[in-house]
């Protein structure tokens, strides 16, 4: 758990950073700060691990206050990501991977085992990474290796500054995928900073949006787009926020409320679904015209039913504008 | 075969070519007779010239190197900008006005010539240290500091492992620079093989100037390879390539 309390910035020359800034990360939750470059967003995630001093105000990292431990220590219970992943090119991956076991003084058979279950979670062959350097990694395997190494001696509490920002598209959103499932393993407190609104709505389980240090909103990503508290909120998440917030949303959860209609065997032209995929992208499929009817299969092939424009419209009407709490992550 | 490796290729040839023939002209004249007929004179000249530079090149990188580190640590990073001017000014007296000054405080021999050569191997390392640690990507810096990495523990493992190769580069030069100028020790009479070369200069006495000045240089050489071995094993293999790229 993170929980920040009046926590203020100022940098020399009178700059506030960060202003009277309040929420609580809760244990096992990714918490993603959003909003426009300069707000404040890597200032706050650095004052967690003391890389920036707090003005006023107190950050407690599982109930304990930051200011009261010694700033090694504390820094070795927190993982921590950056954009530029920071990996050493004078060091192996393996040793990359197992500094702060290695700073904690583990034995080499610990820091060996843990290599090889660490790869394994980031699903990357320990074998053929091992004796290699960063320098002959492609930027996706990099970004990887610096998850793994953030996760090495197992910190509770974890703090990612941009870390997909700087991979192609295709490979941000694999990434990202791959990310959620691990954290459905690892269960860690995550601190993630983000000013990409669909990684946002994709990661978090709740987003603190933020302008000029201070904060606009804090809530789930749902509630957020579908009742945003002031204009500066609306216009961030734009006027697809409804489209948007279909991403937050499967077909089988349609499918629960609503109901499928039923498809039509006569018409060939036919394509198939998965009952797991987002609205957002049926949607899109559904507009795209790819085909005259879109078949709801199950992960075993099965046929569910056929998915209309209507169905999201009407599921997008009566569930997501007017019912918010169904909107919850999956 | 493009133009380029053509012109590169001939003009490596024509200095092999040179070499050799310069070789077999000053053989044929028996111009390096003086190393084996005065072989004594000539190792006490070698070990005095090897001296010269062993120690001066030592005392050096002991100067420089730690200095180089400490102007790159947070405390002392303002103070950058002075220390590297004086280090230069350093570097831009004269050589013959060095050991001038040199000499009217330490008098004439060895200690004059090794504080003058101290003086000029300061800069190419102090210079190369603190670029290999600039050049550093603050990033890693400050993921190694995030992860809870102590001052001393960034130097060692990051810095200085990654600065290595810069680092080399500059005692490489330094040394190399110092066999040629520590010909220069006899003018105050430090010895080493210079006092065979200006002896020739002197008595228009090619023997001499040979039997010097070919040691010399082949010394320059060994040890301009010697260094770049060295690096292969001090530089870690993984920042080699980007800093060769
Ligand atoms: N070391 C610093 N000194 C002075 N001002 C800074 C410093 N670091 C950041 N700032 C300022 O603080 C504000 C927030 O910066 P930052 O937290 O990096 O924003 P973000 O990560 O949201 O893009 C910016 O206006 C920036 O210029
Ligand atoms: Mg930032």
């Amino acid at each position: 758990m993170i929980k920040f309390d009046h926590v203020t910035k100022s940098y020399e020359g009178g700059i506030n950073a960060v202003k009277d800034v309040n929420f609580t990360v809760e244990k096992g939750n990714i918490v993603v700060l959003l909003g426009p470059s300069g707000c404040g967003k890597t200032t706050l995630l650095r004052m967690v691990n003391r890389l920036e001093s707090i003005t006023k105000g107190t950050i407690n990292v599982n109930g304990q206050n930051s200011m009261e431990l010694n700033e090694i220590d504390l820094r070795k219970k927190i993982g921590y990501v950056i954009q530029s992943n920071g990996l050493f090119p004078n060091m192996t991956i393996e040793d990359n991977v197992m500094i702060v076991p290695d700073l904690l003084g583990w034995s080499k058979k610990e820091k060996r085992e843990r290599f090889y279950s660490l790869m394994g979670l980031i699903g990357l062959n320990a074998d053929d990474y091992r004796k290699r350097y960063p320098n002959e990694l492609s930027g996706g395997q990099q970004q990887r290796i610096g998850v793994a190494r953030a996760l090495a001696a197992d910190p509770p509490v974890m703090l990612m500054d941009e870390p997909f920002g700087a991979l192609d598209p295709i490979i941000r959103e694999k990434i990202q995928d791959e990310f959620l499932h691990i954290q459905r393993e690892v269960k860690k407190t995550i601190l993630f900073v983000s000013h990409d609104i669909d990684e946002a709505i994709k990661m978090a389980d709740k987003i603190v949006l933020m302008r000029g240090g201070e904060i606009m909103q804090f809530d789930t990503p749902s509630e957020m787009l579908a009742h945003p508290k002031n204009d500066f909120v609306s216009q961030f998440f734009g006027k697809d926020r409804a489209i948007k917030s279909l991403s937050l949303h499967t077909v089988k959860k349609l499918q629960d409320i609503i109901g499928l209609v039923e498809f039509d065997e006569t018409i060939q032209d036919t394509k198939t679904i998965n009952v797991n995929q987002d609205l957002r992208n049926t949607l899109s499929m559904l507009m795209n015209q790819e085909a005259d009817q879109v078949i709801v299969t199950d992960d075993n092939g099965r046929q569910l039913g056929a998915i209309t424009i209507d169905l999201v419209q009407k599921y997008l009407h009566f569930e997501i504008k007017g019912k918010p709490s169904v909107a919850q992550k999956g | 075969m493009n133009t380029k490796k053509f012109i590169g290729y001939s003009v490596r040839f024509m200095i092999y070519a040179l070499v050799i023939f310069f070789f077999i002209w000053a053989i044929q004249n028996q111009y390096f007779n003086y190393i084996f007929s005065q072989s004594s004179t000539f190792l006490v000249l070698l070990r005095q010239h090897i001296e010269i530079v062993l120690v001066s090149s030592l005392i050096a990188v002991a100067i420089a190197l730690p200095a180089g580190i400490l102007i790159t640590r947070p405390r002392f990073r303002k103070a950058e900008w002075f220390v590297s001017m004086i280090v230069n000014f350093g570097q831009s007296i004269p050589s013959l006005a060095v050991l001038a000054l040199m000499m009217s405080i330490l008098g004439i021999g060895f200690k004059t010539a090794v504080f003058a050569l101290f003086i000029y191997s300061i800069l190419p390392i102090f210079r190369n240290t603190v670029a290999g640690i600039n050049s550093i990507d603050p990033n890693m810096v400050d993921a190694a500091k995030g992860m809870g990495m102590k001052p001393s523990q960034i130097l060692f493992r990051i810095e200085l492992p990654n600065a290595a190769y810069s680092i080399l580069a500059g005692v490489r030069t330094a040394v190399v620079l110092n066999i040629g100028t520590a010909a220069l020790a006899y003018v105050i009479g430090g010895g080493g093989l210079g006092v065979w070369i200006f002896t020739g200069i002197q008595l228009f006495d090619n023997g001499y100037l040979i039997s010097g000045a070919v040691p010399v240089t082949l010394m320059a050489v060994l040890a301009d390879f010697l260094l770049r071995r060295l690096e292969n094993i001090v530089v870690p293999k993984g920042s080699r390539r980007s800093v060769e790229t």
